[in-house]
């Protein structure tokens, strides 16, 4: 059974609650203690009927004020899948939520409520699933029971997403029409749509094809931590633990250490289940080299003759995430894989407006939930590769000395 | 399908395994929190692989309340002998002599909130400044928007609005002196997922979670075990029954379901089947929509 993490965004009136709900009551995922607890609070509250939005509030304030604040996770599990899911709100100044979620996700599910079509929000919720490359978008038509399920009405909102889909690097983009609040093509096949051919959503999530998105070519092996036991049996033992971030590693082959540029050749991976003869990404290994070459956290081993990038001018598209804005000139601690930098950002290319993905040069004060091209130089050289190539070794992000404060998440283009 | 990919435990497991070793790497004092229940248990599990063949390079914080099941307590002592690491254990009744935390009263009375006392004291008084623990999201609605690497305060203390953004898998463990972070590597796992891990590893596990005779009352909708510290209720009567616990925690508060599950296999079996959570033997969460949230943010586990 694999596992597939999809991100949602959407505001209070969309449905998306309810679509959440529907997931997982009919994946069986509520549990009767916890559906009882959400009817009793919503008899609290004086409303007529079970309020599903109430099982994905956590925070006291949230529940208060009826509002998502922050990114949570939910779990469910068919028989063919599990399913992670980053539930994120979608205000806009809540970007920073949504980057967050997309970050680990296979998969985006934007939902569009049928009566109003593309609107601002389904931009930019679909731009960050296209900046942070997320690799499938599922375009959910939802209400169609509000627009009497006509075909009419969902090929209009599919014509308009169409349209503004050319400006996204997303290669695989669906579309279904739903009725969350009555389960039409959610979880089986609609009844009211037998003009849609396709599969009902969870068919979807359940079938699409994930495995080929991990990048299984260029070999990156970012390590964590050197394992030294002190103990007599293990006396010259040296392997460097970490998890496998792209391509497949072979024992035996010939490696190279970044940015040292030390060579060697993998004597062994080693598990508690024993080694094993190759290992790919995401498998949590260490490697023994067959050299004692001097090798620590922040290293990168990777495949001879397929080399990522080192260097120390890169171009990089940064979310801010700050309540305060950068301070001119001052240097941040650079993060990306497992090694960490001082970084300074030199320049401001341009601002992306979010909801239209035009660029702005004018102005270019960065402040929270913007997102802009930005020249960063660090201090020592860092070892990455493009974000499109890599989303692990292409990733990073930046961390205020002094409040200790993650500021920004970024992207790397070059 | 190419054969370059993972079931989704091997991903959770080695998501977990990444995480704890960012543990080892980042900070200087780190520690596993301890309780002798599965979660923990699957965590000290994930810590051994992942620093294999060394020994897990940490010692175990156990808190115990004073009320304990026997069976928790041995099993605790032999993996600490079987892993040749550290144990350091807090104890609440300590903190209560030394009047630290002041004994609740009443017929519902636990030691559960005095644990925060003896947990950020243990914390404090060895210097650990990154506590790892088996808790999940899936737990409950406070953990759903936990982190996996969580900012505590030099208080002990968690602000749920001022968390830091996790992205890809970097994990900022920057602090000042005094603070500390806990962390939870089975963060993405659920209940289901932590069953059919212990099955496939077969990881040893107390014996109290497999079907066994029991005296117990019937209380709130569970099972109480009977012990030296329960008080009956007018009307309540003590019963033998066949059963088993879901969860594991202090004896005087973990219900437990009448059951004749005595295998791995059979508890993966009727947790596929059950309709209730875990939590929900558990009359330490019973007390209020939000007594999760609040006492995470006092320091709890």
């Amino acid at each position: 059974m694999e596992l597939l993490r999809f991100t949602t965004a959407g505001s209070v009136d969309d449905g998306k609650s309810t679509l959440i709900g529907r997931l997982l009551y009919d994946s069986k995922s509520i549990f009767e203690d916890q559906i009882e607890a959400v009817k009793k609070s919503s008899e609290r509250k004086g409303l007529t009927h079970v309020d599903l939005s109430l099982l994905t509030d956590g925070l006291r304030s949230e529940r208060e004020q009826g509002i998502t604040i922050d990114v949570a996770y939910r779990y469910f599990a068919t028989p063919k899948r599990k399913f992670i899911i980053a539930d994120t709100p979608g205000h806009i100044q809540y970007t920073r939520n949504m980057v967050t979620g997309a970050s680990t996700a296979n998969l985006a599910l934007v939902l569009v409520d049928a009566r109003h079509g593309v609107i601002e929000q389904t931009c930019r919720h679909s731009f960050i699933a296209s900046l942070l490359k997320i690799p499938h978008v599922i375009v959910c038509i939802n209400k169609m029971d509000l627009v009497d399920f006509s075909e009419e009405a969902y090929n209009k909102v599919v014509e308009e997403y169409e349209a503004f889909a050319s400006k996204l690097d997303i290669t695989d983009i669906r579309y279904i029409p739903i009725s969350a609040l009555n389960g039409d093509n959610v979880v089986n096949r609609s009844e009211n749509m037998d003009w849609y051919k396709g599969a009902s959503l969870l068919d979807t999530l359940e079938t699409i094809h994930i495995s080929s998105d991990q990048n299984h070519i260029d070999a990156r092996f970012p390590v964590q931590t050197v394992i030294r036991p002190h103990q007599d049996e293990y006396h010259d033992y040296r392997a460097y633990a970490g998890r496998v971030a792209g391509g497949i590693f072979r024992k035996g082959d010939e490696v190279t250490v970044l940015p040292s540029g030390l060579t060697s050749k993998i004597k062994s991976i080693t598990t508690f289940d024993g080694d094993i003869e190759e290992a790919f990404s995401p498998m949590s290994v260490s490697i023994n080299l067959e050299d004692d070459i001097d090798v620590s956290r922040g290293d990168m081993i990777v495949k001879t003759n397929n080399e990522p990038e080192v260097g120390q001018d890169l171009n990089v598209l940064l979310c801010w995430m700050a309540t305060k804005p950068p301070r001119p000139g001052a240097k941040y601690n650079l993060k990306s894989t497992t090694n960490e930098v001082m970084a300074i950002i030199k320049e401001v290319t341009y601002k992306i407006n979010i909801n239209t993905m035009e660029k702005l040069d004018e102005d270019t004060s960065i402040k929270m939930n913007d997102m802009a091209m930005v020249k960063l130089r660090t201090t020592r050289p860092l070892v990455y590769d493009e974000y499109r190539k890599n989303r692990i070794t292409g990733s990073l992000i930046l961390i205020d000395d002094t409040t200790n404060e993650t500021v920004a998440a970024g992207t790397i283009h070059s | 399908m190419s054969k370059y990919y993972l079931t989704h435990l091997q991903e959770l497991e080695s998501e977990a395994i990444y995480v704890i070793r960012e543990v080892v790497a980042q900070f200087d004092r780190p520690a596993i929190l301890f309780s002798g229940g599965k979660d923990s248990i699957v965590v000290t599990h994930l810590a051994r692989k992942a620093f294999y063949p060394a020994r897990i390079p940490m010692p175990l914080i156990h808190i115990d309340t004073g009320h304990n099941f026997i069976e928790t307590m041995e099993f605790r002592d032999n993996l600490v002998d079987e892993l040749g690491i550290q144990l350091i254990v807090g104890s609440v009744q300590t903190a209560i002599d030394k009047g630290r935390a002041v004994e609740e009263e009443g017929i519902n009375a636990s030691r559960n909130e005095l644990q925060i006392v003896s947990l950020l004291d243990a914390i404090e008084e060895n210097k650990i400044d990154a506590a790892i623990g088996g808790a999940r999201r899936d737990e409950e609605k406070a953990r759903a928007k936990e982190r996996f690497f969580s900012h505590r305060d030099d208080f002990g203390q968690w602000d749920p609005k001022n968390q830091r953004p996790e992205l890809w898998n970097m994990f900022n463990g920057h602090k000042r002196m005094g603070e500390h972070f806990r962390v939870f590597p089975i963060s993405n796992w659920t209940e289901m997922d932590v069953w059919n891990y212990i099955l496939h590893e077969n990881i040893p596990i107390p014996s109290l979670y497999f079907a066994h005779e029991r005296e117990a009352v019937y209380r709130d909708g569970t099972w109480l075990p009977n012990s030296e510290f329960l008080v009956l209720r007018d009307g309540e009567k003590i019963e033998k029954k066949r059963m088993r616990f879901r969860t594991l925690g202090d004896i005087t508060i973990t219900g437990g379901i009448e059951s004749d599950a005595d295998t791995l296999e059979k508890i993966v079996e009727e947790i596929s089947a059950t309709r209730s959570t875990e939590r929900g033997n558990r009359s330490d969460d019973k007390r209020s929509d939000t007594s999760m949230e609040d006492r995470k943010k006092q320091g709890y586990f």
